[in-house]
């Protein structure tokens, strides 16, 4: 019952830390690429315009995209790891 | 064939479509009124939820939107996709886990309390409720703009075709036609962008075709339409023009609104397992992109397009954009797209200076003033509604008489699919949440798909008697509906999870403090009650609370819900035993199979 508790705790744990991570890249791409960091990126040029254009209009979305993949791809490995899957 | 037959034509169809599948697809259990028996492909569900989620507004407005605002308009676009993210990690897989049928549900039962559960319902109600009566509206344009008959019939039979499937056949009837109308919203999206980034860009897909070069200029499309634009004194289109504050809020704003919303949450109960949960939220949006990726290339072309119809001699390389200014063209030489959008009165046409020509451009730029009188201009006298953008788009582009079919088969299967889902929402809270949690708990299982079935028919007529008769409120609904699921749902929901402390006396406190904060900041510019007049300052900028406007004040009501729910929670005992054991259930996929529906 111990071993199951903590085993249980840690497979939270991980699942938190995937979370984070993914999360950080999320704000990454859309409130820092796409509006707060723009300035820097205008030195990008994409397309007759610049990257943070980009990001705002597609980039963050394709991001989001594959952030939610990599989390469910993740998320199935850790499942089994722990033997918490169903 | 005339353009009206070809339209009915295309419409009819698609009704048949939805009928066809309302027959086949009736629910004969509460589990599948409201889940749909808990049995639908993550890809298919996916795809539910991506028409469920893009309304008539998604479908019509929203390029518009964007070829008005340029760059700053990229909040829509972030903030109504980048939700799906937060769903898919924050929310989706635990409330799947929980397995029950509606959003105040897991409130209630987590939050171990009548009143958590009530307030949850209220919240959801008026949320969705606002949220119904632009879908109303819109299917009520759309089919008076494309069949010729008075907006009024057309709500009337928008609210027929979805009694026929949303009350017999419940989530099931609705999940199946809502794959159908997906299909027919994208291909009519699809098609005239597609031959619109042909002519401009020579590449046909509408993505890539907006970052190529214009092929009669021979300059980068985007740097072609700043030129452009700013030669008639608009704001540069690519350009940053500022106000980082409420492009940041708004954008969180849209994305914790989106995640809260119940329509789009039981979307993700119909799914067969935990990790379904996870894949069908990113197969949702994978749906969701193919139109809002194409919907930036839609704005920026059609804003093109529309520009250099009255400006001809800015279409090709432009040497002298002071000369090429001067000569917008003759109004009796307007192409036939702009005759026939006159009629509807969605594009209006004053001679201000009285020289004949089209004089379009931004009159209220104090720094193109000079330039103005220089020109002998006495003002803009194009006026032009964003929706044209999409609606005239096949038009503009020439396409045959069927693409404009589709478009009105499009707009409409837009309007039908997400009304649908609210009033599912809706339905579901008041029979389940309402009648057989609260009210009347010996209910049979019979009684409650019947109470479900009346619920459904009543929400159905409260939407079209709210379609009919908008209320003064109905363009700020969407300013109300993502303000309440901000700060409201989405919190309770997500300390509901990720906290065990959370107990029922912070999680009541938390919803009201929420609740009533975005509500008063609301009211306090937008009116009342959104009663015009009644407002306690005037709704701009400079009034605004540290520059914050009343539609990014999401967050805001965010964070007060989860500083008092914070500090009342711990203040107070810890919740029972038994319900700490649940939410540490609700965070392992393993027994979702096994939890009992009731």
């Amino acid at each position: 019952m111990a071993d199951d508790k903590s085993n249980a705790a840690a497979y939270w744990r991980a699942n938190l830390r995937l979370i984070i991570g993914c999360m950080i890249v999320w704000a990454f791409v859309s409130y820092g690429c796409a509006i707060l960091l723009r300035p820097l990126l205008a030195g990008i040029p994409v397309g007759g315009t610049d990257l943070g254009f980009w990001f705002a209009q597609q980039g963050s979305i394709l991001t989001f995209i594959g952030l939610i993949f990599f989390y469910a791809w993740r998320m199935n490995r850790i499942d089994r790891q722990f033997g918490l899957g169903e | 064939m005339s353009q009206f037959a070809i339209n009915l034509l295309f419409v009819g169809a698609s009704f048949a479509l939805y009928i066809g599948i309302a027959v086949w697809a009736r629910a004969g259990s509460t589990k599948e009124f409201y889940v749909a028996g808990g049995g639908v492909h993550p890809i298919t569900n996916g795809m539910a939820t991506a028409a469920d989620w893009m309304s008539a507004a998604s479908f019509i407005s929203m390029a518009g939107l964007i070829a008005a605002g340029g760059y700053t308009a990229s909040t829509f676009l972030m903030g109504w996709t980048g939700g799906y993210v937060i769903l898919a990690m924050l929310l989706a897989p635990y409330l799947r886990k929980f397995g029950k049928f509606t959003v105040p549900d897991f409130i209630g039962d987590r939050f171990y309390s009548r009143t958590a559960r009530v307030i949850a319902v209220i919240c959801l109600i008026v949320a969705s409720v606002t949220y119904v009566i632009g879908q109303m509206t819109g299917a009520g344009v759309a089919f008076s703009r494309f069949l010729e008959v008075p907006s009024s019939m057309g709500i009337w039979i928008a609210a027929a075709i979805v009694f026929l499937y949303a009350v017999f056949g419940g989530m099931k009837g609705i999940t199946y036609t809502q794959v159908a109308q997906y299909v027919v919203l994208i291909i009519a999206y699809t098609i005239p962008a597609v031959f619109i980034a042909m002519q401009l860009t020579g590449n046909p897909i509408p993505m890539f075709g907006m970052f190529s070069t214009h092929t009669e200029s021979g300059v980068p499309l985007l740097q072609k339409l700043n030129e452009v634009v700013v030669a008639l004194g608009f704001q540069s289109y690519t350009g940053d023009n500022g106000g980082k504050l409420n492009m940041f809020l708004l954008t969180l704003s849209l994305m914790i609104g989106t995640a809260g919303l119940p329509h789009v949450i039981i979307r993700f109960f119909t799914v067969p397992k935990v990790a379904d949960a996870r894949w069908s939220a990113g197969w949702a949006l994978v749906f969701i992109a193919l139109l809002y990726l194409t919907a930036p290339a839609v704005a920026s072309m059609a804003r093109l397009n529309l520009m250099t119809t009255i400006y001809p001699e800015m279409t090709g390389q432009v040497e002298n954009y002071e000369a090429a200014a001067a000569n917008p063209i003759r109004y009796e030489d307007r192409p036939d797209w702009i005759r026939s959008w006159e009629d509807t009165g969605l594009i209006t046409f004053t001679d201000h200076n009285n020289d004949g020509r089209i004089q379009f451009y931004n009159d209220a730029n104090p720094d193109f003033a000079a330039t103005e009188s220089e020109r002998g201009w006495a003002g803009n006298e194009l006026v032009v509604n964003n929706d044209i953008m999409v609606l005239a788009n096949p038009e503009i582009a020439n396409l045959p008489a069927w693409v404009i079919g589709l478009i009105a088969a499009g707009g409409i299967a837009a309007a039908l699919s997400t009304a649908a889902g609210l009033l599912l929402a809706i339905s579901s809270a008041i029979s389940h949440d309402l009648i057989k949690k609260t009210i009347n708990p010996n209910i049979t299982e019979k009684g409650e798909m019947q109470a479900a079935r009346i619920s459904m028919a009543g929400a159905i007529l409260l939407a079209t008697y709210l379609g009919l008769n908008p209320p003064g409120f109905a363009a700020q609904t969407v300013a109300l509906a993502f303000g309440i699921a901000a700060a409201t749902l989405f919190p309770v929901l997500m300390m509901g999870i990720f906290s065990t402390r959370m107990n029922s006396t912070g999680a009541i406190c938390g919803m009201l403090a929420g609740l009533i904060t975005t509500l008063l900041y609301l009211f306090t510019y937008l009116g009342w009650f959104f009663i015009p007049g009644t407002n306690m300052l005037a709704n701009t900028p400079e009034n605004w609370l540290f520059g914050i406007s009343p539609l990014g004040f999401g967050p805001i009501g965010a964070l007060a819900n989860f500083v008092v729910a914070f500090a009342v929670s711990r203040a107070t005992a810890p919740p029972p035993m038994e319900i700490q054991e649940l939410v540490e259930s609700v965070r392992y996929p393993k027994g979702a199979g096994m939890a009992v529906s009731h």
